[in-house]
């Protein structure tokens, strides 16, 4: 019968490491070059074909028409987005972009209805 | 002795999922498990009919937060299927590159699971702390580190560049030799070995008789695995072992598990030197033509197969899923029986289970006649049961 503690090396040498933890949120997170956080919109480049209304499969992106003419504004309902940006890889105008915000939690669920123009 | 009956779950001690077995007790013995489904519905297929194809690619990615991958990757290579649509060979490497990470994954994460499970709590922690590697990893390449989001209808949907590739074969190193650690520890820790041996036996005719699949079939010393003798994608291109255990119990299976992260990597190296040239995606129409198509294809727990069906329009008419672990039901009660309470919990987990992936169909059968309900039927009645047997008003939450 072998002898049992074959952690006991590691165990030992992990004593002397410093923690595997990072210490979030005083240290921001490492954000890959193509995370896929909270959306941006660009009004100065959309042309209302809401298409991305129609491929968003939460229905959380809304485009609609402003008092000018030709100008589109975009509501998110960030509670129900899936951050998978579908409506990115859509648009036909590169008018919405990932960002790589993403602490967007909240107590409130109202509050995650956010208005870009 | 007296027979007593112990409900386990729904909210399981163990299994941080909603599930309920009945176990028959004799002492501490169990003499038969009753397996109960149905607590964590969540409506998928019913979802996916309601939604278009890219919709609902999004939607199978979620069916589980661990294998999302390999259920999108099912459903694309249903779809592609049907539209008669070729992956280009670039896009085929990437997706099976996210695919064997996601293994890895899985199986670092089950490793740590399995020690929790028996005490081991040291294992649990440093399984977990290396399986960083392998997220960090994972969301370099597509972004995020769960719900990758890699695919889309006719390839993926981002490149994988050299510099990337560089920081991968740096990580898959690091990872070898972690890996290369652990299966000593699970092939030599006298602890681990004496807690596991002999614990939910499954002889290879059960395995065969009651339908397991992946490494709860493969530690049985069944040689199943789907991307041997079904090869799909990538899998067509590249040499790789199918790793069976003759073990036939718990420490079969992890050992099947912590052999197949060292074939993964391998598979893995070559596919980042094979990566081909070309376009990663072609581009397929919104409407798919009328037809059907089945898919399998090898999730880290075993076989997905999933079906889907189309009318011609944007939609599917029909979706339906097989995950793994309801595969493996069968041979969960037949393992616990003759078993001991006490390994209840790690019998279970050896299948690494995911019950949210079981809970399928439904059907509602009132008085004589069976009716069938339409997506607002369905949430309408489910608000309004939850009002009546639990008081919660849910109609609020559109
Ligand atoms: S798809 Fe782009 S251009 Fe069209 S409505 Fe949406 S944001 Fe505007
Ligand atoms: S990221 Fe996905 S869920 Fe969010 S708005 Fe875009 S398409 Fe919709």
């Amino acid at each position: 019968m072998k002898h049992p503690g074959k952690m006991v090396p590691e165990v030992i040498k992990s004593l002397f490491k410093k923690p595997a933890t990072t210490s979030y949120p005083k240290e921001k997170a490492m954000i890959p070059k193509n995370f896929r956080g909270k959306i941006k919109f660009d009004s100065q480049a959309c042309i209302g074909c809401k298409i991305c209304m129609r491929d968003c499969p939460a229905k959380a992106v809304q485009i609609s028409p402003t008092d000018k003419e030709k100008v589109f504004k975009a509501k998110f309902y960030l509670d129900r987005c899936i951050y998978c940006a579908q409506c990115v890889d859509s648009c036909p105008r590169k008018a919405l972009k990932s960002s790589s915000e993403f602490e967007l939690a909240h107590y409130d669920r109202e509050k995650l209805e956010e208005d870009q123009e | 002795m007296a027979e007593i009956k112990v409900p386990m779950g729904p909210q399981h001690p163990a299994l941080k999922e909603p599930e309920s077995f009945n176990l028959i007790l004799e002492g501490e013995r169990i003499v038969d498990a009753e397996v109960k489904l149905g607590y964590n519905h969540r409506g998928i297929e019913k979802a996916c009919e309601s939604r278009s194809y890219i919709q609902s690619l999004y939607l199978t990615e979620r069916v589980c937060g661990i294998c999302s991958h390999t259920h999108s990757t099912a459903f694309i290579q249903a779809v592609e299927e049907i539209a008669k649509v070729e992956v280009p060979p670039r896009g085929q490497f990437i997706r099976g590159i996210i695919g064997e990470l996601e293994r890895v994954h899985s199986h670092l994460l089950w490793l740590g699971v399995a020690g929790h499970e028996v005490g081991f709590d040291t294992l649990f922690m440093y399984a977990w702390r290396d399986r960083e590697l392998v997220m960090d990893l994972l969301a370099l390449l597509s972004g995020n580190r769960v719900n990758y989001g890699i695919n889309t209808v006719g390839g993926v949907r981002r490149d994988i560049d050299s510099e990337q590739t560089q920081q991968a074969l740096k990580t898959l190193e690091q990872l070898t030799a972690r890996t290369e650690y652990y299966i000593k520890v699970v092939t030599e820790e006298p602890t681990f070995i004496g807690r596991l041996l002999g614990v939910g036996k499954l002889s290879k005719e059960d395995a065969e008789l009651y339908g397991a699949v992946g490494p709860t079939a493969r530690g049985s010393g069944v040689s199943r695995d789907t991307r041997k003798d079904d090869p799909y994608g990538v899998y067509q291109h590249i040499q790789f072992n199918v790793i069976t255990d003759q073990h036939a119990d718990v420490l079969g299976r992890s050992i099947v598990r912590v052999f197949e992260l060292l074939e993964s990597y391998k598979m893995l190296k070559e596919m980042f030197e094979k990566l081909p040239e070309g376009p990663i995606a072609v581009k397929v129409p919104r409407k798919i033509p009328a037809g059907e198509a089945v898919s399998r294809n090898e999730a880290p727990r075993g076989e997905n197969i999933h079906y889907v069906r189309s009318n011609g329009s944007e939609i599917p008419e029909r979706v339906k899923i097989r995950a793994a672990t309801l595969a493996n039901l069968p041979s969960i009660r037949h393992m616990l029986r003759g078993g001991y309470l006490a390994d209840f919990p790690i019998v279970i987990a050896a299948i690494d289970p995911c019950f949210s992936c079981t809970d399928r169909a439904i059907k509602v059968v009132q008085g004589k006649k069976s009716e069938i309900m339409d997506w607002g039927q369905l949430r309408e009645y489910g608000i309004n049961w939850y009002k009546k047997h639990r008081g919660i008003d849910l109609s609020r939450h559109q």
